[in-house]
């Protein structure tokens, strides 16, 4: 076993781990932090996506003791019922989910591009976006509700 | 009009708010201490017959609560229509992927270990995959019973209206075509799940991915209930492990569905989850990786449909004769129901006076099909609209006309002899030409719905 010590939305862990086990069974089977989805357990759906330390990345596909002493972020750390990010709400209000698989996903990674980009171009975001996978959709309200929470394009919406 | 609540207005989605903040409870967020992971042995080959199965050392292997082989079924025959499906392959195996052992442990390493160590000799068998091959009196037979589907005396679903031949006597022009409907996975974001808890007061919960609770509530309670239905028996509760289990002794949990289109109808992980908790007496999760979702869960189909229409020269379709083969893949599973579906709808909206429609199910050695997104009629549908544009071509009339023509209209009868009332194909195609800016000719756009004059 391994001593794992990591921040997850705002709240530091300790833990004992298996040395090889990966992040996203860390996050959901020890912390039950169940918004990282397990999808294909290969780094191709998105539905894992966390922010560690500030950057993108697929949780099924990091080894746990490789991100010993980081800060995590899930989609319950983004925001709260009452307390919803704009990137939630936009996403609540643009219909950008159906069975909601993968929006914690797609939350993460809008997130990750506002972060760096808060005015991002169409084409930024379908770029952004373009590692999750949505079944349901057809990602245009998907790409509406990102562009309604980011800067400018809330006004245009508005129109 | 103005103390309607709902209609008129946007309402957000119930469960929108659980699905952004991450709260939503899918079956894979369910956790049960205690849990066991549990691995199939799928079988490698598309045909063949289990010759030896040895699991001993799979039983022994640190970490390991139990394996079970067909043995450990009460009942193992299932199906909707036709139980012909197995829970676990006896000798026959029919298709590649097919369940043939399972295993419940400590972790999902450990359990894919045990699997590894199962010891299986297959005496492979030239499989057939071509659905036109598999009709062929030399081919490979799928079933020991044969590769059709027999309905009746009949090896197709037939429905049949007027005179066919008479039909084609009346037309000036004969328009065959032939259609392909291609194989399709549903491919949902979250595979097949099943989490299966033994509770204290006897009872077995299972949290499950199905779009269907009571279809598959019925289905394992034949299964675990020794194939006796005593799905009517509410109040006595027994043993599971005893004769008779019956509705409520199964507590059947439907969670959020992470994707589905038709792809969690079927009895996918439900029967072996349940199964393991009563072989262990421990809750048991089988959560599919994403390579068995899209390589052994059921799919759309594939179907080769063939038209033929008689049609007059100003356009009305005076008889068409559909024949149709629809591959099932290994077992039945819906596909009666299918091709009744499919044979109802070929004809379209559109009213034939003589309709022969006959619908074949073909069994080959691939993945059975299922439910997806309006399964038989979406094919037949495809196939006849793109019938009705090649026959207007043809005929150098207009795809819209052409329509019109043949549209439905009240007290028609369908082929299915089923007279119609309140039809309204015609104001709903007016409508379209007008939104979308298709001129019509007057007479067309003067037309309604009203029966047709004898």
């Amino acid at each position: 076993m391994a001593l794992l010590e990591i921040k997850v939305n705002g709240r530091q862990h300790r833990l004992e781990i298996e040395p090889a086990a990966n992040l996203l069974t860390v996050l959901r089977e020890q912390l039950f932090i169940t918004s990282p989805k397990v999808g294909c357990e290969t780094g191709d759906c998105g539905t894992c996506n966390v922010i560690i330390d500030g950057k993108l990345r697929r949780a099924c596909l990091t080894n746990a003791m490789s991100v010993n002493g980081s800060e995590i972020t899930t989609v319950e750390g983004v925001g709260e019922k009452g307390a919803l990010h704009p990137l939630q709400t936009s996403f609540y209000e643009n219909y950008a989910s159906q069975c909601g698989f993968c929006t914690p996903g797609m939350i993460m990674a809008s997130k990750a591009l506002l972060d760096q980009n808060p005015n991002p171009s169409e084409l930024e975001i379908k770029e952004a976006l373009s590692g999750n996978l949505c079944r349901c959709t057809g990602y245009v309200n998907i790409i509406k509700a990102v562009k309604a929470a980011s800067d400018t394009s809330g006004q245009e919406v508005g129109k | 009009m103005s103390n309607l609540k709902v209609v008129g207005q946007s309402k957000r989605r119930y469960d929108g708010m659980g699905h952004v903040t991450g709260s939503a409870t899918y079956v894979d967020d369910v956790f049960v201490p205690g849990t066991l992971a549990v691995k199939v042995l799928r079988s490698p080959v598309h045909k063949g017959i289990i010759k030896k199965l040895d699991i001993s050392k799979a039983e022994s292997l640190p970490g390991v609560h139990g394996v079970i082989t067909y043995e450990d079924v009460p009942c193992n025959t299932y199906g909707y229509l036709t139980l012909d499906q197995l829970v676990l392959v006896e000798d026959l195996i029919r298709y590649k992927g097919e369940p043939i052992a399972a295993v419940a442990a400590d972790t999902v390493e450990i359990a894919s270990e045990a699997v590894g160590l199962m010891a299986l000799e297959i005496e492979k068998q030239a499989p057939v995959f071509d659905p036109v091959a598999a009709v062929e009196p030399e081919a490979p037979k799928v079933r020991p019973e044969g590769n059709i589907l027999m309905v009746g005396e009949r090896p197709y679903r037939q429905v049949y209206n007027g005179d066919i031949e008479k039909g084609f006597d009346q037309a000036d022009e004969i328009i065959e075509n032939d259609f392909f409907f291609p194989s399709q996975e549903h491919a949902p974001m979250e595979t097949q799940v099943s989490l299966a808890v033994p509770t204290d007061d006897s009872r077995l919960t299972i949290y499950t991915v199905t779009q269907g609770l009571y279809f598959l509530l019925k289905q394992i309670q034949r299964i675990l209930g020794q194939g006796e239905d005593v799905s009517d028996r509410w109040s006595h509760r027994h043993q599971y492990t005893h004769h008779g289990v019956g509705y409520s002794d199964i507590k059947y949990v439907s969670c959020n569905v992470g994707g589905a289109f038709g792809g969690k109808t079927e009895l996918h992980a439900d029967a072996i989850a349940a199964l393991m908790a009563l072989k262990t007496g421990k809750p048991c999760k089988w959560r599919w990786t994403r390579e068995e979702e899209q390589l052994h869960s059921a799919r759309h189909s594939p179907w080769l449909m063939h038209f033929k229409d008689g049609v007059t020269r100003d356009g009305r379709i005076v008889a068409r004769q559909v024949f149709t083969r629809h591959d099932a893949g290994a077992y039945t599973g819906l596909s009666s129901y299918v091709v009744d579906k499919h044979a109802f709808y070929c004809a379209g909206p559109y009213y034939l006076p003589n309709v022969d429609v006959k619908c074949q199910v073909v069994y080959t050695n691939k993945v059975p099909t299922g439910a997806i997104r309006g399964f038989g009629v979406t094919p037949g549908t495809y196939a006849c609209e793109i019938q009705m544009n090649m026959i207007a071509e043809k005929m150098g009339i207009d795809p819209w006309e052409l329509r019109f023509i043949n549209a439905m209209r009240n007290r028609d009868q369908l082929a299915t002899r089923t007279k119609l009332d309140s039809v309204y194909l015609i104001e709903t195609m007016q409508k379209l030409a007008e939104i979308c800016n298709h001129p019509l000719d007057a007479k067309f756009s003067a037309m309604n719905s009203d029966p047709r004059e004898a």
